[in-house]
Order: C-alpha cells, then sequence, then structure tokens
C-alpha cells in the first residue's frame, strides 16, 4: 500500500517534470508562429509547404491551423478585435481584407520589408490594398479566372468547336439540348453564382475594361445602356440552363458537369481540381464567352482570391516577416501551383496542369476585373449582394434588366463616395 | 441571529449556477446588443454615440425599410400558415390519436419522430428531396401524372416560403399534437358523458366540451409557436442561405438579422455592421416580448373567465 502510494508520487513527479522541461527541451531557442486559414481541406499540401520552410528557417516552427470557411471572418475578426489571434493570417480579398487593415490589425507591408512584392503588378496588390491609405496588407495567393469550361469528350464526340461570336455560342447551346445533353450546368438557387455568370458573360457585352473602370471611377453610373445590354445578353442563356435552373445549387451544377450530364458551365478557375477529384476522366477544355462578332469579346474576368498577412499584435513579427518572404517566392508560388491545382498569384509562376495553364494565357490575353467583388464589395449593401439578388429576380422575371441597373446603383450610391456627388 | 441571516441567503447559494448562466449568456448579450444600436460602427470598430439614428435608418430608410417590411411579412406568413396548420390538422390528428388503441400510440410517436431531429438535418433531407434534378418529389409528382406541377420548389419565388413552411411543419407538428394530447387527457370522461346522455353529437360534444377546455393548451401552444416563428432562421439559412435567395423571397427577420449584423456569409467578403443589426435585434426581440405578453395576458383572462 505504502509502496504503491510512493510510486504514484514518483510518476506524477515524473509527468510534472516532462511537462515542464520538455517543450522548453524540444525547441531550444525556437520560435513557434501561428498560422490561420480557412482552407481545411488543404491541410496537407500547407503541411509540406511549412516544412519546405523550416528545412530552411530551422528556428522557426510554424503551426497550420485552418477553421471552417464559412465561420473564418468571424473568427479571425473577434480574435483580432480581442487583441489575439494568429501571427500570421490568410486574409480574403477586397473589402474582406481592408476592414481589417483599416482597424489597424495588421501590420503594412512593402518592397523593403518584402521584395518579393515589387514583382506583383498593381492590379493584383488592388487585392491587398487598403483604398484609405494606399498600402498593401497582403502578399496574394492565388489569382481566380471566370471563363467557360467544357467537356472535351462531349465537344469531340458530337463534332462540336469552340465558338468565336456569341450567335455560335448560342447554337452550340441548341445543338447540346437537342442532343440530350444539358448545355450551361448553371444554376440560379445560389445567388453567387449567378453573379460568377456575370462574370463570365457581361464584360464582353458592357466593353470590358473600359466600362469598368469608368463606372469604379464613378464617371459614369450602372444605369448606362451599356451595363443593361450586358444584363439582357445573360437572359439569352436561359433556354440553355438546366430544367427548373432557379431551383438548381452550386453543388447540383458541379455534380451535372463533374458526371458529363452538362456539358459546359460558365466558372471559376478553382472548379477544375474539384471536378478532376470528382471525375478522374474527365478531360476539361476552356475558352472565354464569345462577343458579338468573331473578335468582341473574349474576356476573361480575373480576381485575387485572398492574402497572407501579419497580425500588428504578433510577439514576432521579425520571423513573420520571414515566413510572409517565402510566400512571396516563386518557389512557394509553384509549390502552390502544383500542389493545389490553383492559379498562384505570384508572378513567374507556371503551372504545371495544362488547364491552368491555358486559364493562365486566356487571362493574359485579354482580362478584365470581376466587376463587384473588385470594385464594389466594401460596404453594405455591397454590389455582389446587390447584383446577386436582384439576378435572381432578373432570371424569375420579377424584375426588367433596366430595373436591376436601377436597384444596383441606387444601393451602392448609399456608400460608394463617387457616386454620391 | 446569524443562522438565520444564513437560512434567509441560503437559496441564494442554490440559485447562484442557473442565474449565473443566465445573466453571462442572457442578460448580458441581450443589454450589450442594446447598448450597441446607439452607436455608429465602422466595420468592427464601434465610433461616436449616434442615438436613434440606427433605428431610424431601420425603420425609414430605403433599402432597408423594403427589406424590414419584407421580412416582417414572411414572419407574420410563417407564423399564421403554421398556425393554421397546427390548429386544424394538428388538432385533429391529436383528437384522433385520443381514441388510443395500438395502432394510433404507434401513429403518435411516428408524428412525434421529426421533431427529435436537429433543424440542419431537417433542411439537408428536404434540400435533397426538392431537388428539381435529383430530388424525389418532382419524380413522384411525374410518376402519378402530376408531372405539370413539378417546379423548382426552393427556387421559385412563389412557392420557396410556402415549401419551407411546410416543411418546417413536419418537423414540428409532433410537438403540438403531444400537448394537445396531453391536454385532452386532462379533460375528464365524466363531461364527455354527461355531454353524451344530453344527446350531444361528436362534433357539439367536441366544439362544446373539448374545445372550450382545451383553449388555454392551444392559446399557450399559439405563443410558443409565435415566439418561434417570429425567431426563425436555422431552416431558412440551411435551405437558403442568409441572403433571403431567391430575390428576398424567403427573408425573415432572422436572416436579414444575421446578413445585416455579420455580412452576408453566402455572397462572401462582405462587412457586417453592428449598429444596424442590433437596433433590428432590438426591434425583434421588443416585438417577441410584446405580442408574448398579450397573449399571456389574454389567456389568462379567458381562464378567469372561466
Amino acid at each position: 500500500m505504502r509502496m504503491s502510494r510512493l510510486l504514484a508520487a514518483c510518476l506524477v513527479c515524473t509527468a510534472f517534470l516532462a511537462v515542464a522541461i520538455g517543450p522548453a527541451a524540444g525547441a531550444a531557442g525556437k520560435t513557434e508562429l501561428t498560422f490561420w486559414s480557412w482552407r481545411t481541406e488543404d491541410i496537407d499540401a500547407y503541411g509540406k509547404f511549412i516544412k519546405v520552410f523550416e528545412a530552411k528557417n530551422p528556428d522557426i516552427a510554424v503551426k497550420f491551423i485552418p477553421y471552417k470557411n464559412t465561420e473564418y471572418n468571424t473568427i479571425l475578426a473577434t480574435a483580432l478585435q480581442g487583441g489575439t489571434g494568429p501571427d500570421i493570417a490568410q486574409l480574403r480579398s477586397y473589402g474582406g481584407m481592408e476592414a481589417l487593415a483599416a482597424a489597424g490589425y495588421l501590420v503594412p507591408l512593402d518592397a523593403t520589408t518584402v521584395p518579393g512584392l515589387a514583382s506583383f503588378p498593381k492590379d493584383l496588390l488592388k487585392g491587398a490594398t487598403n483604398r484609405h491609405d494606399g498600402k498593401v496588407y497582403g502578399v496574394p495567393f492565388a489569382i481566380q479566372t471566370i471563363q467557360v469550361l467544357y467537356n472535351k469528350a462531349v465537344f469531340d464526340k458530337l463534332g462540336l468547336k469552340e465558338p468565336t461570336t456569341w450567335d455560335e455560342f448560342l447554337k452550340l447551346g441548341a445543338t447540346l439540348k437537342e442532343k440530350g445533353y444539358v448545355p450551361l450546368a448553371n444554376g440560379g438557387k445560389d445567388g453567387w453564382t449567378l453573379e460568377t455568370l456575370f462574370g463570365g458573360v457581361a464584360p464582353n457585352f458592357y466593353g470590358g475594361n473600359d466600362f469598368a473602370d469608368a463606372v469604379i471611377a464613378g464617371k459614369t453610373t450602372f444605369n448606362d445602356p451599356r451595363f443593361i445590354h450586358a444584363l439582357k445578353k445573360m437572359l439569352e442563356l436561359r433556354p440553355y440552363m438546366p430544367p427548373s435552373f432557379m431551383g438548381v445549387g452550386y453543388t447540383d451544377m458541379q455534380m451535372m458537369f463533374a458526371q458529363e450530364m452538362a456539358a459546359m458551365m460558365i466558372a471559376g478557375s478553382y472548379e477544375v481540381g474539384t471536378f478532376e477529384r470528382l471525375n478522374p476522366n474527365i478531360k476539361i477544355g476552356v475558352f472565354p464567352v464569345p462577343g458579338e462578332k468573331a473578335g468582341d469579346g473574349g474576356y476573361v474576368a480575373v480576381y485575387v482570391d485572398g492574402s497572407y498577412g501579419i497580425n500588428a499584435a504578433s510577439k514576432h513579427r521579425e520571423q513573420a516577416l520571414r515566413f510572409i518572404n517565402f510566400l512571396a517566392t516563386v518557389e512557394y508560388g509553384q509549390m502552390f501551383a502544383d500542389e493545389l491545382s490553383q492559379p498562384s498569384a505570384v508572378p513567374g509562376v507556371k503551372p504545371n496542369h495544362p488547364v491552368l495553364a491555358e486559364m493562365l494565357s486566356l487571362a493574359e490575353k485579354k482580362s478584365t476585373p470581376h466587376l463587384m467583388l473588385v470594385g464594389f464589395r466594401f460596404e453594405q449593401p455591397s454590389g455582389s449582394t446587390l447584383l446577386q439578388t436582384n439576378l435572381q429576380g432578373m432570371f424569375s422575371d420579377k424584375l426588367t434588366a433596366e430595373q436591376v441597373a436601377a436597384e444596383i446603383q441606387s444601393g451602392l450610391a448609399k456608400w460608394y463616395k463617387p457616386f454620391q456627388k | 441571529m446569524l443562522e438565520r441571516l444564513f437560512r434567509r441567503r441560503v437559496y441564494w447559494l442554490f440559485l447562484a449556477p442557473a442565474l449565473i448562466v443566465y445573466t453571462v449568456f442572457m442578460v448580458y448579450p441581450l443589454l450589450s446588443s442594446f447598448g450597441y444600436s446607439f452607436f455608429q460602427w465602422d466595420g468592427y470598430i464601434r465610433e461616436g454615440f449616434s442615438g436613434l439614428t440606427n433605428y431610424a435608418k431601420v425603420l425609414f430608410e430605403r433599402p432597408y425599410s423594403d427589406r424590414l417590411v419584407g421580412a416582417l411579412k414572411h414572419n407574420v406568413m410563417f407564423f399564421t400558415l403554421t398556425f393554421a396548420i397546427q390548429t386544424t390538422f394538428g388538432l385533429f390528428l391529436a383528437v384522433m390519436l385520443n381514441r388510443g388503441g395500438k395502432f394510433l400510440r404507434a401513429c403518435q410517436v411516428a408524428y412525434f419522430a421529426p421533431y427529435t431531429l436537429s433543424l440542419v438535418v431537417v433542411g439537408f433531407l428536404w434540400l435533397l428531396l426538392l431537388n428539381p434534378t435529383w430530388g424525389q418529389v418532382n419524380k413522384i409528382l411525374a410518376a402519378i401524372g402530376l408531372g405539370r406541377f413539378a417546379r423548382p420548389w426552393l427556387g421559385d419565388m412563389a412557392t420557396a416560403l410556402p415549401t419551407i413552411i411546410l416543411v418546417n411543419a413536419w418537423r414540428w407538428l409532433g410537438f403540438p399534437i403531444t400537448v394537445y394530447l396531453a391536454g385532452l387527457h386532462g379533460i375528464p370522461e365524466e363531461l364527455h358523458e354527461a355531454a353524451r346522455v344530453d344527446g350531444a353529437t361528436s362534433w357539439q360534444a367536441f366544439r362544446n366540451v373539448t374545445l372550450p377546455l382545451l383553449a388555454p393548451t392551444i392559446g399557450m401552444v399559439s405563443i410558443l409557436t409565435f415566439i418561434y416563428d417570429f425567431n426563425a432562421f436555422e431552416l431558412i439559412f440551411v435551405m437558403q442561405g442568409s441572403s433571403g435567395s431567391p430575390f428576398y423571397a424567403t427573408d425573415v427577420l432572422g436572416t436579414f438579422f444575421y446578413r445585416t449584423a455579420f455580412g452576408d456569409s453566402t455572397t462572401g467578403g462582405e462587412v457586417g455592421q453592428v449598429g444596424l443589426g442590433s437596433a433590428i435585434a432590438v426591434l425583434m426581440f421588443l416585438l417577441v416580448c410584446a405580442a408574448s405578453i398579450v397573449g399571456v395576458w389574454l389567456i389568462r383572462r379567458r381562464e378567469v373567465e372561466m
């Protein structure tokens, strides 16, 4: 009895010692950085990236902590507000990042602290810039492009070619429908997929960057006939969307395309990886939505997906900067693109994936900002919310294109300074 | 002396755990959102005191006022339809079940079963059933020759909200039925016997004996339904997201509040407006609180009369 008690006491003591000494001995002089993300699905890939970094920086250990995508914004904002949070955080682009930067929660970055930033094009850095002070607060990690994805096998079987004019595009839809395919997988139940549809189609009819630049600068409004014309053009796709498309949600769209029920989908570059996972045999081709005449249109909408930034309250700013610098290298960008099948935002990265490479080359030829996200997603009601809900109204025949335009304009005028003149 | 003091105060000790939890998780958030609603907010930073500006905005400024009125109408519709279903169909089922018997007991369990499911499960289940491409609802309609009635139930502006209300009723109905049954058991059998001796038909007996005695139960269940339906959120959020999709056809006060306060998670990246959101939350609270007090008062008065 007494013996066992002694033994227990010894055990407790050793346990205490192990706890007290263990981590200190294990991490002699090592700084641990925490790194928050919303990419729970990328935990293995980030593990690999971090290993490469740690091999070069033996004095730093990075801990990757992902949270649920839809709750991430709230979790991060709450933590930063309370003066805690990670050393490094994945940040949403544009308006999502700006609110945190404006509140002073993030460290401003420039080419002196992060030399890699110098090579990023200005348009990309906009995704991580606070418009109020013009400073950059993050290193962009991915860009996304919006275009038509099509099933190559189906096109080959039916002898179809990539269209060069809008009429050819519609005719393509009619042929596919005749042959029993759903021509376009796009539905309308989840409003945001309508914004993606808009990103693929509308720039080719509102006149690409001319209109986009003018409306962002406040030189024209959304009541511009070019914008209304573009909305009306979107409606011409209705016969080629799935039956009961207003009930078709995002996952339905994905399944229809991946299971080869639908032959085309106007979608973001981020879908490629998902489709290939759902159906390893699928052969995906891409083309931009054509304009009225051959040579018109062909715009690919581009936006920055997000960036990596440093918490202003971090106790290890110097080490965090070293990690951020690593994230801005071509080496990292290449790993990111190959491992995750997503276009890296780092200039000079050439994706190995042929579909991604083609998307990027299309975007290099003719790109335009994904309008509402890049220009109007900063305050409420955001351009995205207005566009998405009002497009649902238009596709349900409750609103005309003119009404949609007027609703968007009056909603944005509530907070968008250039519209308040 | 000391002992008496202790004895008098000791009940606090037993109340404390519940009281602390209630204060921390109910009273404090309620008061703080009340406080938030009087301030101007820039994203997550609290700025100056702004009095009733947020309330004025929500109540009188477009597009907020349109959304508020739209959402309120949908809540009223949600409650009215649910109330209608549970006090007709639900009550009918309860009276039938009250006749007893093995088969009916099994039915009673079956009706109550959906109520034990989580709203999220119910939402996903019906999302699958109602899916226009793969769902069973449209397929069954087509199979029995009613294919022309097939539609995108949740994507059509005309059917989206009624569909959700029916899904909610499917889950909820077990609760009122069970409470009605308890109420029916409480009515003394002699009264029914007396009615029968007096030559009352079964409808007359129900109308003049059962219904008046069940009225307080129906009243209480209705108040609970009211509170629940005016705070409706989970099912709609699971099935349609927080943007009131399609085109605000399913927007209720709960989704309007969530979207405004925390940013629209379905559109992504939008920043919440804490002040406006809090104002909506306070208005919701006042509405539900006032209506419930009036409801309880009406029931009490009726009980006294009887």
